[in-house]
């Protein structure tokens, strides 16, 4: 009688258990893919501002020294390995502060063709830098605090993904664009 | 883009984040967007078209008031339906640690789920309680919204992370053109007020002191003031032979609120401070009255430091009184501060808020993944 109530008991235990763990590998397999989702969307963000960034400098409408700077920034973000990427971007943030927090950078952008066009490109792809990090960021805390748990560390929940690193770069807007 | 809005507080009781649900959806339609919004109210309600009863509101105290919210099996199951339903690319959900149609739809669906956090709240003994069911909620959030600063510290205080922040649009289609009231109309000498009479935060006891100052130089002085409140606590305050100089509206239509802007010379902001934004400053400027305002900082912000409309210091009746007595006398100085407001409103009209907020759905969506039921968490 004894061992069957054990048998149970240790049977329950362990039915439960597993549901548990599985409940927990579960949650963080969804993190796992709301922080894959956010880091594209990041990249993206990123990829599309450097090239804005770019069109702008060749437009010939900024002046030549100005394009220069902010082509080479924005070449230097695209290219930059992963090591020195976060420097890079911040580079680029602020080469386009400088560049664009120009006395009457916005007007006379819109008097040239297709300037304004430019210039809302512009504006829209550094709030998505700015959104899509915040966005990322949140979801890598996220997944740190859970892959740090006790349990998915003992049990490996995680499997072969990498802990999650912030991206920490100087996103400000230039002040003509600041949405905040 | 298809979005679904998910409104917790009653259709049927107007309030602030009632409001900014609705003039969003009403932003995100007029922009092209096919929008549907899920909120409390009885199904015989007189509805707009874009929203869904989710059943009738029960009044709950949360959070240090009573609010009208809807939950129970019921909700559950129509908000349920409502996901599986609407083939949404976004679900926007606002105010999500609010027990109601948000905590729901986090439940009920998966993929792309936006949240806008509305209020501030002191860490309570409730949300401790309840946090370990609400981070499992928010795990599902991809992008966090916050209204104000005063939101945002909060969020981030109690939760971590961080959030963007989009303020609170006006409508200025809405207030840019109305009548004067009736018997009213700028004269040279309406001064003109507009929030809760028994909220000190608001300031009206500041105006009605610098009220006494100027009305003595200036024998045709009048106050107008609206919104809701004690007369009592207007009238105790200043001296009896002035009381007929000064009208209380009590609390107005919106459309009488867009009239009463239109209906005086100076109007007036004395906010002692906790405004995140100055919903009531913007309207005033997107009816292109002139503004007098307190320089806190929200107001110096929304003012332009000073160019889209004059500023007093903080709880400085006698300063008031002689910033209300110079614009008085001097109308060219109120037809620029006038076309400035009507120039600087434009930043937090709607369709400039809508479109930070379609940005952020653009940010958290990719194409062909959409929100689609969350079969896990089904009965």
């Amino acid at each position: 009688m004894t061992t069957i109530v054990i048998v149970l008991v240790v049977g329950v235990v362990l039915v439960l258990t597993a549901v548990y763990i599985s409940w927990r590998a579960g949650r963080l397999d969804r993190l796992h893919i709301r922080l894959e989702l956010a880091r594209e969307a990041l990249d993206g963000a990123l990829v599309r501002r450097a090239a804005i960034c770019l069109e702008l400098a060749a437009s010939r409408i900024l002046d030549p020294a100005t394009s220069l700077v902010l082509a080479s920034a924005a070449h230097e973000a695209r290219t930059a390995g992963v090591e020195e990427r976060e420097h890079a971007e911040s580079d680029l943030s602020r080469t386009l502060r400088a560049a664009v927090d120009q006395e009457r950078f916005r007007e006379k952008l819109a008097e040239r063709p297709g300037g304004a066009e430019l210039f809302a490109e512009l504006e829209e792809a550094v709030a998505k830098v700015v959104y899509s990090r915040r966005f990322y960021n949140n979801a890598a805390g996220v997944t740190r605090t859970a892959q740090r748990r006790f349990l998915a560390r003992t049990l490996r929940l995680a499997g072969y993904t990498e802990y999650p690193g912030f991206f920490e770069i100087d996103d400000d807007p230039p002040r003509a664009m600041a949405a905040e | 883009m298809r979005v679904g809005l998910v409104c917790p507080y009653s259709w049927d009781m107007p309030g602030g984040v009632m409001a900014h649900i609705r003039d969003l959806a009403e932003a995100l339609i007029a922009d092209g967007h096919q929008v549907s919004v899920i909120a409390p109210a009885s199904d015989d309600a007189d509805l707009p078209p874009y929203v869904t009863p989710a059943g009738r509101a029960v009044p709950v105290p949360y959070n240090g008031s009573v609010a009208r919210m809807s939950f129970g099996f019921i909700s559950a199951a129509r908000v349920r339906r409502w996901v599986r339903d609407g083939g949404f690319d976004v679900l926007h959900i606002h105010e999500p640690l609010v027990p109601s149609l948000g905590v729901l739809a986090c439940w009920a669906a998966k993929g792309p789920i936006v949240a806008t956090f509305h209020a501030s709240w002191t860490r309570s003994r409730a949300i401790a309680v309840a946090e370990p069911m609400l981070r499992s909620a928010l795990e599902k959030i991809s992008g966090r919204i916050a209204v104000s600063d005063a939101a945002r510290k909060s969020l981030v205080e109690q939760f971590g992370g961080d959030t963007v922040l989009i303020p609170n649009g006006v409508t200025v289609s809405r207030y840019a053109e109305a009548e004067p009231l009736p018997g009213w109309g700028p004269d040279g000498d309406t001064l003109g007020f507009l929030g809760r009479m028994d909220e000190p935060r608001k300031g009206l006891p500041i105006l009605l002191d610098a009220f006494v100052l100027l009305a003595e130089r200036r024998p045709g002085l009048k106050l107008l003031i609206a919104g809701p409140g004690d007369a009592g606590d207007v009238y105790d305050r200043v001296p009896a032979a002035l009381h007929r100089r000064i009208t209380l509206l009590g609390m107005v239509s919106e459309e009488d609120k867009a009239r009463a802007y239109h209906s005086v010379d100076v109007f007036c902001a004395p906010n002692t401070g906790g405004e995140s934004f100055g919903i009531v400053l913007a309207e005033a400027m997107a009816a292109g009255a002139p503004v007098l305002a307190s320089d806190i900082p929200a107001f110096r912000k929304v003012l332009g430091e000073g160019q889209a409309g004059a500023l007093f210091p903080n709880g400085d009746a006698r300063a008031l009184a002689e910033e209300a007595g110079r614009l008085l006398e001097d109308p060219d100085r109120r037809t620029v501060l006038s076309e400035e407001a009507r120039r600087a409103v434009r930043k937090y009209d709607w369709s400039t808020v809508a479109r930070d907020v379609v940005r952020v759905y653009e940010t958290v969506t990719s194409p062909g993944a959409g929100v689609v039921e969350d079969r896990a968490s089904a009965p």
